[in-house]
Formats: structure tokens, sequence, C-alpha cells
């Protein structure tokens, strides 16, 4: 049965969500993009709302609810509404969670999951992406080479979210062939040997977000650290879900852009009148709304697709895949709706088109 | 509850439109394109019995089906009339754009009788679809010098107070099936007029007039792009009588009632997005089938800057049509909800609009002298598509219409 409404439980997560992004994110965002941080506060504001904990299932002393990828969708929009760099900093422990709900054996959930129930934020972490010109997440560089019982894990990664500070970091390396089925996932430790932290990046965007480069020499883990044991875990899943939350979030970062260049071209008066009501201006704002729905829709039906267990493959990467151009051009339009204006640092739209840059980029940096 | 699935009933209809789209429209496509205007009576007959046997299936919004249990319509909080029309009428352009138009049944006069008609109105122009021979129903709103601006139309109804006749004069162009309603069968077309052409848009009003009227003649045929199994006719009133219950809605000259002609839009342009995607999707179905032969994979799921131009193409066309094919189901299903969905049934056409056109092209160029030529669809893919960016509103006014909206504008603020 065909459906657009929201269930009960999604309209409270997404006022909630909702609030937070207005009241915390977005009133600090251009700040913290100045700074180059976040506040604690932030992150254990997100924490105590349970925004990434919720469905923490009650055996690991959790809240119990139903993980679903499109309540988690509806999530990100409105967070990445308010400011992406924060979307994902408070999200980030997700990355390492949801996989071990989902794929983690017993004593896996045991040592890790309890963690994500306790008071304070945890800092924990996904680590997917690589410093290369092609990464390819289906070809990873970074190896994990049997040694005895364990294995062995080098090479690099980037663009890891809180990567710098984090304790507890999941790090998705080769076996020994390329494809998706051979890709893992093992649990490191901050401060395990052979893993250094190159140094925090400096990025076009997403200032705010400490993302970090780090480099594995040899780093030693037992067969215990690797994600659902000798079983291992569905990489090309985790994948579908991380799609569906980078393209949920790049469709709030959009909406930002077209409710704050629709608002100034309606204030804004030139030639005797707001400018908005000239067709140049009202059409560009017209293809922003339609757009924006029509990648909502796309996301929506991904991860609909994940929450009833079915392949979502193609489904999320259409629609990160439509969602990374939607987003850039929503943002370079903001922009170019407020002129001279958007291109100076007093509006916000500049600060969004230099996030909204990254979503072509940004693989497996969120999940939901 | 978000949900994308269909319910198993449309599903299964579905399923035998398609059958009907694959095993008889795509047969017939090319000649009826050949045969500018030509009647595929295979065709017409069996969509003719198909709908004349099964309730519940009715091609433009008549013969609402009505569950007489409590002797009234039962209410019920979401329908589907609205989704099922719009997957029907995917399915059935993807068999062909141009054989679905001209398909016996009420079209868009039967969807406004549908809409603002009496019961005895229904009864009397919508009964003859189930019974005797194929028929027609037909809209005449655009004239030689009104199209989208249909507040401007000249076409006038003036009230003979002795007979108590509405009589028409003037002339409308671009009557889909317009000579099938009124000459070639027994059917009728909904003729937009003006009661008062001082009183703007309140002075509009829609008539019924019934086949083969004294002083109603169809003019001409066009000779067109596309959808050319389709009749698309000019038709001239010159003091055509009609009884004075063939006005539908309001008679009277009022503000606002021209609102009511246009909340007709609401309904059916979803139906043309909904018609935009089938032919979309026959094109991308085709060439994704070549590629299959050829063995040019589509890899979902690599690093996207390993795509080869051609996988992008396909993608980004299924992508757009997806798109198209949520934000259509969304203003159905808002439709079928009772919500308002003016913007919604704008956005999904100027959308779908665009998309068919994007994919259908982009299938030519994908398929080379393949997509050019006459041996294959494709070419005729292109010129089918293009009339679903142009009737029913164009995509730029459609554009406006989204623009007006989220703005809240009128047309003094953005014209």
């Amino acid at each position: 049965m065909i459906s657009f409404e929201l269930s009960d439980d999604q309209k409270m997560i997404q006022d909630t969500a909702r609030d937070f992004a207005a009241n915390e994110l977005r009133a600090k965002s251009r700040d913290c993009d100045e700074k180059d941080e976040i506040p604690e506060s932030v992150f254990q504001g997100a924490w105590e709302l349970g925004l990434v904990n919720a469905p923490i299932p009650e055996a690991y002393g959790g809240a119990g609810m139903a993980r679903s990828a499109l309540t988690g969708a509806i999530m990100c929009e409105e967070l990445a509404y308010g400011d992406l760099s924060m979307a994902m900093g408070t999200l980030a422990p997700a990355l390492l969670a949801y996989p071990v709900m989902e794929f983690g054996t017993e004593e896996q959930k045991k040592a890790y999951l309890t963690k994500f129930a306790e008071a304070s934020f945890l800092k924990a972490t996904a680590a997917v992406v690589e410093p290369i010109m092609d990464f390819d997440p289906a070809a990873l560089t970074c190896t994990a080479q049997k040694k005895g019982s364990g294995y062995t894990l080098s090479g690099k990664k980037c663009l890891v979210p809180l990567g710098a500070s984090a304790e507890l970091y999941l790090i998705y390396a080769a076996l020994e062939k390329p494809g998706y089925e051979n890709v893992a996932g093992f649990i490191v430790e901050k401060g395990a040997k052979g893993l250094t932290v190159v140094g925090r990046e400096r990025n076009m965007g997403l200032k705010a977000l400490e993302t970090a480069e780090l480099s594995l020499e040899n780093v030693e883990v037992p067969a215990s650290a690797r994600l659902g044991g000798d079983a291992g875990c569905n990489f090309a899943r985790i994948m579908d879900y991380s799609r569906v939350a980078l393209a949920s979030m790049a469709v709030g970062v959009a909406k930002a852009s077209y409710d704050y260049a629709r608002q100034y071209a309606k204030e804004r008066v030139a030639f005797g009148e707001p400018i908005a009501q000239r067709q140049a201006i009202a059409f560009m704002l017209a293809e922003m709304a339609i757009e924006i729905d029509a990648t909502r829709c796309l996301v929506w039906e991904a991860a609909w697709k994940l929450d009833k267990g079915q392949d979502a493959t193609k489904e999320s990467y259409l629609a990160k895949m439509y969602a990374d151009q939607m987003v850039m051009k929503a943002c370079d339009w903001g922009v170019q709706i407020l002129g001279g204006h958007g291109y100076i640092r007093e509006h916000p739209v500049e600060l969004w088109f230099r996030n909204a840059r990254g979503f072509a980029v940004f693989e497996g940096m969120a999940t939901v | 509850m978000i949900d994308f699935e269909l319910p198993k009933g449309i599903q299964i209809t579905k399923q035998m439109i398609n059958g009907v789209a694959k095993g008889v429209m795509r047969k017939f496509a090319r000649l009826a394109d050949d045969r500018e205007h030509e009647k595929m009576a295979d065709y017409v007959n069996l969509m003719w019995n198909a709908s004349k046997n099964m309730e519940g299936i009715s091609f433009g919004g008549g013969g609402k089906k009505k569950d007489k249990k409590d002797g009234a319509p039962k209410e019920k909080k979401v329908g589907t009339a609205n989704i099922q029309m719009a997957v029907i009428i995917e399915e059935l352009s993807y068999g062909d754009a141009g054989l679905y138009l001209a398909t016996p049944n009420p079209g868009l006069g039967g969807a406004a009788v549908s809409a603002v008609g009496t019961d005895v109105q229904k009864e009397r122009f919508l009964k003859r679809f189930s019974e005797g021979t194929p028929k027609w129903g037909a809209m005449a709103i655009t004239e030689p010098g009104a199209g989208s601006d249909s507040a401007a139309i000249t076409t006038t109804a003036v009230l003979d107070e002795k007979t108590k006749e509405w009589i028409i004069n003037g002339e409308k162009i671009f009557v889909t099936s317009g000579k099938s309603a009124v000459e070639d069968s027994e059917g009728f077309v909904v003729v937009w007029a003006t009661r008062d052409r001082k009183a703007g848009r309140a002075g509009i009003k829609s008539f019924v007039v019934d086949h083969h009227t004294p002083g109603m003649k169809v003019t001409k045929v066009e000779h067109k792009l596309g959808i050319r199994a389709s009749d698309t006719a000019s038709i001239v009133f010159e003091d055509c009588r009609i009884p004075y219950d063939h006005v539908l809605g309001d008679p009277e000259v009022r503000t606002g009632g021209f609102k009511g002609a246009m909340a007709t839009f609401d309904a059916t342009r979803p139906l043309v997005a909904a018609s935009a995607l089938g032919i979309g999707r026959a094109s991308l179905e085709f060439v994704k089938e070549e590629f299959q032969k050829a063995g040019i994979p589509i890899r979902y799921g690599i690093a996207p800057n390993k795509l080869t131009a051609r996988e992008r193409d396909v993608m980004m066309m299924e992508a757009q049509l997806q798109a198209a094919r949520l934000l259509t189901w969304k203003a159905a299903w808002m439709a079928d909800a009772g919500l308002p969905n003016n913007l919604e049934a704008s956005m999904c056409k100027a959308k779908a609009g665009l998309a068919v056109t994007l994919v259908t092209q982009k299938a030519v160029e994908l398929m080379g002298p393949l997509g050019y030529s006459k041996r294959e669809l494709l070419e005729k893919w292109v010129r089918d598509a293009k009339i679903n960016d142009i009737f029913e509103g164009t995509g730029q006014i459609n554009m406006l219409i989204v623009a007006r909206r989220i703005l809240e504008y009128g047309s003094k603020e953005l014209k």
C-alpha cells in the first residue's frame, strides 16, 4: 500500500532532531566552522537525546528501539539541515555500533554495545576511505593478512570522522582478493601498536568536523577483533546503509540552502520588487524544491528496502549518486541567488556550498 | 507508515495490462504511427470489451466504483483510485502512448463529469461507456488565442431564457480524441466557455456537448510530431444549442468558480506524468536489454569514478525516471488520501516531462543508428514523449505553479 506518511514514532524523532538541529547545530554552525571544532556539549546533547544509541538492544543496556534505515534517514536529513559537520560528528559512533549490532559476535556485542549504553558520548568511528585518487570501496588498498590465529593490518585511511580522538575504530581492510565480499572490519582500540594518527585533515568543507588520516603499519589484531568473527560481515550492505545516510544528509544540506535562498529572494529588492518575483530566480527555486523532494523519495525508497531486508544496492547507489549531484546544484544556486552576498561569510550559503562539494567524495562516513 | 509497495490488486492489474502492452500495443505501435489517425480496430475492440467487463478499471476517471452495501458510497480514509490509474496509464504508455490516448474511454471529459457532475449527469453521460459500441470522451479547453492562459478563452455560452438552452459559439483546438468523441462515436466533449467575458475567470464554466449535436463541427485533425495514433481535433461551435442541465457544476458567475475548474488538473497532471514514465521505461528497458546482449554490464555499487560513460548515462536515466515516478505516486497518493496536492501535481508533471524528454533522447543517442532508425521504436518514443512536457500545462507553466506555491505568490506577484 503506497504511502508517504511518517509513523507517529518517526514524526516524534523528526521533531526532536529538528529542534536539536535548529537550537544547537544551526545556532553554532558558523562559529564551529570558523573555529574548526564541535563543542563537547553538542556531542553530549546528541547522546542524551539517544540519536545514536536508541537502537542498542535492551540486553546490552540500550533502549531497544528497532533500528530503521528509514527513521535514520529522516533523522539524518534534519540534523544535516542544521549542520553537516555536527550531524556527521554526533552520529559517527553509529559507524561502529550498528555494524556490531548487525554482524558482531556475541562476545563483540557484549564488549562494545554496552559502552554505547553508557551516559557519556563515546568517540567511536569507522575508517573506510583511503587517501588515493581512485579510491574504490570494493578494492581497498588497506589489507588484512592472516597471521597465526590473528590478522595484520597495513595501509592508509583518511576522512575518518573523529579520527584523531576516537577511542574505538572499526577499520575496513581487504582480505586476499578484491571485491566487497572480501572486505573485513576490524575493531581496533586507540593506541594499538602500529596505528598512527597522521594528523587532522584540513578540508574545503566539513571544517568543524575532526577528520583524520590514519596510518596502519603491521597492526596486529586477534581473530576476535574481526567484525562477525570468521563469518565476517556483509560490507556491501554496510555501504548501502552508508549511502542512504549520506544521501539523506545531502537532502538536508540542499534544503538548508533552498530555504535560505527562498527567504532571501523574497526580501531582497531590486528594480523595485523582490527578486523572487522574477522568473529567472523563481524558477531556480522551483527546480530546487522539486529536486529536493525527488531525491528524498529516492532515499526513502532505498531505506524502506533495507528495512524490509531486501537487497538495496541499486536503490541506495542511485539515490546517493542522484543526491550528490542534486546537493551540489542546490548549494551552488543558493550562493548564486544571493549573488555577491552569497560569496561572503556573513551568510551561511557559502558554508553549505563547501560542505556539499564533499558528498561525491564521501563514502562510508555515516550510517543509519 | 511510509510504504512503496503497490497493493496486491493493483499489482495484478499492472501485470495484466503489461500483457496487453507487450502482446497487443507494441504490435500495432509502428503501424499506428505510420497511418496517422487510423483506428486500430483490434486494439479498440479489445480495450473496449476489457474496460466494459472489468468494473474498477476505466481509463479516464469515469465509471467510479461505488460501494453500495449501505446504499451510499463508502467513505474510506485512503483510497487507491489515483495510484491505480497512474499505474495503469504507465503500463499502457509503456505499450504505446499514442494507442493509450486513442483507447475508447471517458477521457478527460469523463474525469470532469466524475469530478463535478451531479448523479443524474454521471448516469446520463458516463453510463454509455459500459454498453454498446466503443466510445470516447474529450475535453476542449485550448483555443487559437488561449493555451496555458485558459482564463483568456473567448468561446461563449449564452442562455436562451425562452428555451432554457445554452448557445455555444467559438473555436476549440488541440482536443484530444475530439473527432473520436463527437463524430466517430456516441461520446461527448466537455467544453470550457465563458458566460460573461467581463467577469474573467469567474465567468468560465464547463458544458457537456453530446456527439453529433447540430452546430458543432470538427474542422481539422492535426498532423503531429508524435502520438499520431491519437486524434487531435479542432472543433467549431456555431450557435450550438445544448440543454440547460448540461452545465457542469454551479452555473452562476461567482468568484472562485474558476479554481474549481483548475482543480481538475490536480487529478490529471499526475496521470500525464504517469504516461511519461511508461514511455521512458520502454526506452530505458530497450537500452538495458541491448547492453545485456552485447555483454556490457551496469555495475551498481562500484566506485563512481570507475563507471563508464555508458553506465553513468543508464544509471542517471534510471534515477531520473524513478525520481519522477515517486513524485507522481506521491501526488496520486495525496489525491487518494484527500490531501490538497496542487503543488505536488505540478511538481511531478514538470519533473516527469523533463525526465522522459531526457531519457528517450539519451536512449537514441546511446543506441546510435539503431536509435535513429524507424526499424526500432526508440525514435518514435522520443517523438511521443515530447507531448508530456506540453499538454495539461507545459513544463514551464508547471514550474510557474510550483514557484508561486513555494513563494506564496499569486499571479500578480509572479507573472
